[in-house]
């Protein structure tokens, strides 16, 4: 949403500038054969789009709140299921609420994927949140040691570049080698973890290894940002005779801060759906069961079920993606008061 | 801006919403197709893991040489256990006709079977089972009836070190206190060996060793239906507290929590530790060039709380898919696979333990593989895992709550009686 | 680690006098160079090194040996090669389907006025929001009833749910940035727009579109969770993603080395993309967000 407001407003701010000169105040009259031009020319992408997101989405809906197959107790075969269910299904992950045989529910207990919900939702959401702070606060450093003019930059950049290109699922294999308990990891420090058969350990590795992949990147976007600082602005806070700190908190981060919010809601949108980094790494066991792999888990015993908990858990991440959204943008209009606050 | 944002995605879905209702599962009943084919005879396909040791081909001429008008085609699946069933469920789903006679995991055939994918050996699909071992006929019967032909068994053995010790532990304080002295308490990386490891990761192998711990003290996991469970109880506490108090008190290593086969066998093979239980494939790698204990091991009976432990069972079954055209050449082939002369080529070329019970005193085999004997007894006190339908399920029940009393996060008692609820709880849809 | 392996000479000297802030700025360099590329260095180590010296304590090259690469590209084992081959087909087809449509939305969304402007962009925004998972039950089952899974089509469609939103949003920031005067002078001159947008703007727009493309090439290449369920144990249609978390190198190996080789080998071609193409990259990766 916030990226599709910063486009938004960029688009219009062009479409100013080139009103402007052309002496057309395009915002308010629309030329009709410019707007079909326009429908014409992105119904296709739209169409697609529609066909291989809108319409999975919604027949998961649908089939969230139908039966999964059952065994009929009398012939020992399953019959088709697909019966409607209600919320049962969203009763089943939401509430814990497992089947009893002979009718009924109870509290799914321990060892059951139901039970797992509440135990992976919460996981994803702390691998995010330590993960996400710990990248933004050590991408902020290195943004601002590469903001010094300096003749070695485009190395960094490159050697930045790489952990983000190579793809994930080849780096979960490298990380789950320096892992390993005889690994190189536990020889350099003199320990003898077994990083991924242990919980804190196994946890903290998928951090580790996300840290690793993806510091780098926002580094690179916080430069971005940093560099639109026009110099002018550090010149006149260092004659009124801020202090370096001083400078951070007034001038960079006030202007950074709309660069550091695109960068770390796409953070947390990426990290809250990870899956391939836990999936290879450490297979979800030792309580790194996101909620990605729930959902694939649940797959291969019952479809109607799993379109339930990933409905759910589209739901949760969307939530928490407006949540963001809102927060950083009344930061923004906070940050630039007076400035152009809709 | 932002508000706009929002309604335009719902407008978007509630389109789409329309196209989805149409977009209903139209599946038939699956067992119209069991009628197929009953006595027609063609050529026919046969679905197996990856062939690593190359017994396929024998497969392939000796049937091919016999029946020149209804040739098998061997059609191999990948080498891991999770893909080669998605595939056949895969293959299943879409009734596909292409594949005839299926390789079932022993904890597939009952899910197999209650889909409607593999056909019930009886009546004119009866098969004589009198030859083969009486625990691998068990573990392919569902519902009563037999639904798949053993066609490869497996049962847990103990590895030792003959440098080490002379005598074999026969009980649990036996093999801990033959330990004393000669290992390192806790870890793999010490100077010493460690003392005992199986497979303990999270995984299938859990299931199998826990099952195994908790059966040898004379618990069960399920009780005679195969079904209902009966693992909360007194016995079963006793089974696996061996396994938990080996990680309290360091005669498991703690890397053992992350050990499936084939980590719990290089360690062995890298002298890393004085016993180990694995299958009897581990035998022949074990004896091999790159190991260090080439000439430094033998096999025994796995130990238990008061004499000789009991197994879990392994193996393979052959069943015939529903969809098949040509089940009376499927039932012929299921009958010449479990053949003296096809279980005696896949043990002396691929270490497959058979399923006919006269080959494990048969002098020449016995002579090549003296293990046969100890993996008799094991096979034959072995216990089938649960036969459920909805063995994905239980299995997660058994490995969530066995490891997280490996790791010390809850006492046995609390686990197993979680493991008596989640089992109760996966198979009561 | 490897620490000894990145000399600091790889660093150019700063070219100011000398201050203790160059040296801090220097260390920092380093430190990140460190971080970036020590893990890479181990990789490179543990692929030429024999499987039976996996666990060796040296830190520098030993027990070296080819062998581990003969593992990825054994037909035996992992076909290697033909995952490969499989993710750049996928990569293509993915990239150029979601450039041909991209490239109209873009143009439309940075130039065009019209109502529901906002709608659009929300619309293709939040499309790529969408979590991997919320599109994969359904397409897993509806895949499987056409009898689809582990097809070329079954790992390419869904793909375009995100290569297509990446590749209209950073059309259009980089569309939005194009000096649209000269089309205007190209109309006045008798260009009707279609044939002004062909001739004037497409010309300059096309190292944003190869930068886009780059994008979206990458992000298709890196894929795995919709690969590694729709692929369903295919191996011939799988890409390297799912070849690798599933690499073997025979019954009983743990097979650390020959997976490293395999890694190896996708890694290398990317850091030459990388190499060349890095000033693109990070200015495609940039449009997006930032520089609004």
């Amino acid at each position: 949403m916030t990226l599709a407001g910063q486009v938004e407003e960029k688009v219009i701010e062009n479409e100013g500038r080139n009103g402007r000169k052309r002496r057309r105040p395009r915002r308010t009259s629309i030329n009709p054969g410019e707007s079909r031009r326009a429908w014409t020319l992105i119904a296709p992408a739209i169409l697609l789009l529609i066909l291989i997101v809108g319409y999975p989405v919604i027949k998961a809906i649908y089939q969230s709140f139908l039966t999964d197959p059952g065994l009929d107790k009398s012939t020992g075969l399953f019959n088709q299921g697909n019966a409607w269910n209600g919320i049962t299904n969203y009763t089943h992950w939401l509430g814990q609420r497992c089947a009893v045989a002979g009718g009924g529910t109870q509290s799914c207990p321990s060892g059951t994927l139901g039970s797992q919900f509440w135990g992976s939702a919460g996981v994803t959401l702390g691998i995010t949140v330590v993960a996400c702070t710990i990248e933004t606060v050590i991408g902020m450093g290195f943004a601002l040691m590469m903001n010094r003019a300096f003749r070695g930059r485009a190395l960094v950049r490159v050697a930045i570049l790489i952990p983000w290109a190579i793809p994930t699922a080849v780096t979960s294999k490298l990380w789950q080698v320096i892992f390993d308990p005889q690994g190189i990891l536990n020889k350099i420090l003199g320990t003898h973890f077994a990083w991924t058969s242990e919980q804190w350990p196994a946890r903290s590795a998928i951090v580790i290894a996300d840290v690793w992949k993806t510091t780098p990147f926002i580094a690179l976007l916080i430069l971005a940002g940093l560099q639109s600082i026009p110099e002018e602005t550090y010149e006149a806070a260092r004659i009124d005779g801020a202090n370096a700190w001083r400078r951070f908190t007034s001038v960079t981060l006030p202007l950074v801060k709309p660069a550091l919010a695109v960068a770390v809601i796409f953070r947390v949108l990426d990290t809250l759906r990870m899956y391939d980094l836990p999936a290879i790494l450490t297979g979800g066991a030792n309580g790194t069961t996101t909620s990605s792999i729930l959902v694939v888990k649940q797959l291969t015993s019952g479809v109607n079920s799993a379109s339930a908990l990933s409905t759910i858990t589209f739901v949760l991440i969307f939530a928490i993606a407006l949540a963001l959204v809102r927060l950083f943008n009344a930061n923004i209009v906070g940050a630039q008061t007076g400035g152009k606050v809709k | 801006m932002r508000k706009k944002g929002i309604a335009p995605a719902v407008c978007l879905l509630s389109t789409v919403a329309v196209l989805a209702a149409c977009g209903g599962n139209g599946g038939g009943s699956s067992n119209d197709a069991a009628k197929q084919g009953a006595s027609a005879r063609g050529p026919i396909t046969f679905v197996t893991g990856k062939d690593n040791s190359g017994i396929m081909p024998y497969i392939a001429d000796q049937w091919n040489k016999a029946h020149p008008n209804e040739k098998v085609t061997i059609k191999q699946q990948s080498d891991q256990a999770d893909q080669q069933l998605s595939d056949l469920q895969q293959h299943f789903q879409a009734k596909d006709p292409g594949y005839d006679v299926v390789t079932v995991d022993v904890v597939w055939s009952a899910e197999f079977a209650a889909k409607g994918w593999i056909i019930p050996l009886e009546g004119q699909y009866a098969l004589d089972t009198s030859q083969l071992l009486p625990a691998t006929v068990k573990a392919a019967t569902y519902n009563g009836k037999l639904f798949a032909a053993p066609y490869a068994s497996d049962g847990g053995l103990l590895y030792y070190r003959t440098d080490l010790t002379k005598t074999p532990p026969t009980t649990w304080d036996d093999l801990i206190k033959q330990c004393q002295g000669k290992t390192t308490s806790g870890t793999i990386t010490g100077p010493k060996p460690a003392c005992y490891a199986g497979q303990f990761a999270k995984y299938e192998g859990l299931t199998v060793n826990a099952a195994e711990a908790i059966n040898a003290a004379g618990g069960n996991i399920v009780g005679p239906d195969g079904v209902t469970p009966q693992v909360d109880s007194q016995q079963a506490a006793t089974g696996l507290d061996f396994l938990v108090n080996g990680f309290k008190q360091g005669y498991i290593p703690k890397e053992a929590l992350g050990f499936q086969e084939t980590q719990s066998l290089n360690a062995f093979q890298a002298g890393q530790l004085m016993f180990m239980r694995n299958w009897p494939y581990a035998d022949a790698i074990l004896a091999g060039k790159d190991s260090k204990v080439a000439s430094k091991f033998a096999i025994a009976p796995l130990p238990g709380p008061s004499g000789h432990g009991a197994s879990s069972l392994g193996g393979h079954s052959l069943g015939i898919s529903a969809y098949s055209k040509y089940k009376a050449t499927d039932l012929d082939f299921l009958k010449f696979i479990e053949s003296d002369d096809i279980q005696r080529n896949d043990l002396n070329q691929g270490t497959l333990a058979p399923v006919v019970t006269s080959l494990y005193s048969d002098a020449t085999l016995v002579k090549k593989f003296p293990y046969l004997p100890t993996l008799l007894a094991s096979i034959q006190t072995a216990v089938p895992r649960p036969v459920t339908p909805y063995y994905p399920g239980v299995t997660e029940a058994i490995e969530t709550n066995a490891y997280a009393a490996l790791q010390g996060q809850v006492s046995t008692k609390q686990a197993l009686t979680s493991m008596q609820a989640a089992i109760k709880s996966a198979t009561a849809g | 680690m490897a620490t000894i392996t990145a000399p600091a000479s790889v660093v150019p000297e700063a070219r100011k006098p000398f201050k203790w802030g160059n040296v801090g700025t220097v260390a920092v360099m380093v430190i990140i160079i460190l971080w970036c590329l020590a893990p890479f260095y181990w990789m490179l180590v543990l692929a030429f090194r024999d499987n039976q010296s996996t666990f060796s304590t040296d830190i520098w090259f030993s027990h070296v040996t080819w062998s581990n690469f003969s593992y990825a590209f054994n037909t035996q084992y992992n076909d290697f090669g033909r995952s490969l081959l499989n993710s750049i087909i996928i990569g293509a087809v993915v990239t150029t389907l979601a450039m041909l449509f991209g490239v109209f939305s873009g143009y439309a969304l940075a130039r065009l006025v019209f109502r529901g402007k906002g709608f659009v962009l929300a619309a293709i925004l939040g499309a790529s929001m969408f979590p991997g998972v919320a599109i994969l039950t359904p397409l897993f089952q509806l895949f499987s009833s056409w009898g689809w899974l582990g097809t070329y089509q079954a790992l390419i469609l869904p793909q375009i749910s995100f290569a297509l939103p990446l590749a209209v949003y950073t059309l259009t920031s980089f569309f939005a940035d194009m000096p649209w005067d000269l089309e205007e002078a190209a109309r006045v001159d008798g260009c009707t727009q279609g044939q002004a947008f062909r001739k004037v703007i497409l010309p300059l727009a096309a190292p944003a579109l190869f930068t886009t493309a780059i994008l979206v090439f990458l992000q298709s290449w890196n894929e795995y969770l919709l690969s590694s369920v729709l692929s369903n144990g295919k191996a011939t249609v799988a890409p390297s993603t799912v070849a690798i978390a599933n690499f073997t190198a025979g019954p009983h190996i743990v097979p650390y080395t020959q997976t490293m080789a395999a890694g190896l080998v996708v890694t290398v071609p990317l850091v030459i993309v990388v190499l060349v193409f890095q000033r693109r990259i990070v200015s495609g990766l940039t449009a997006g967000g930032v520089k609004g």
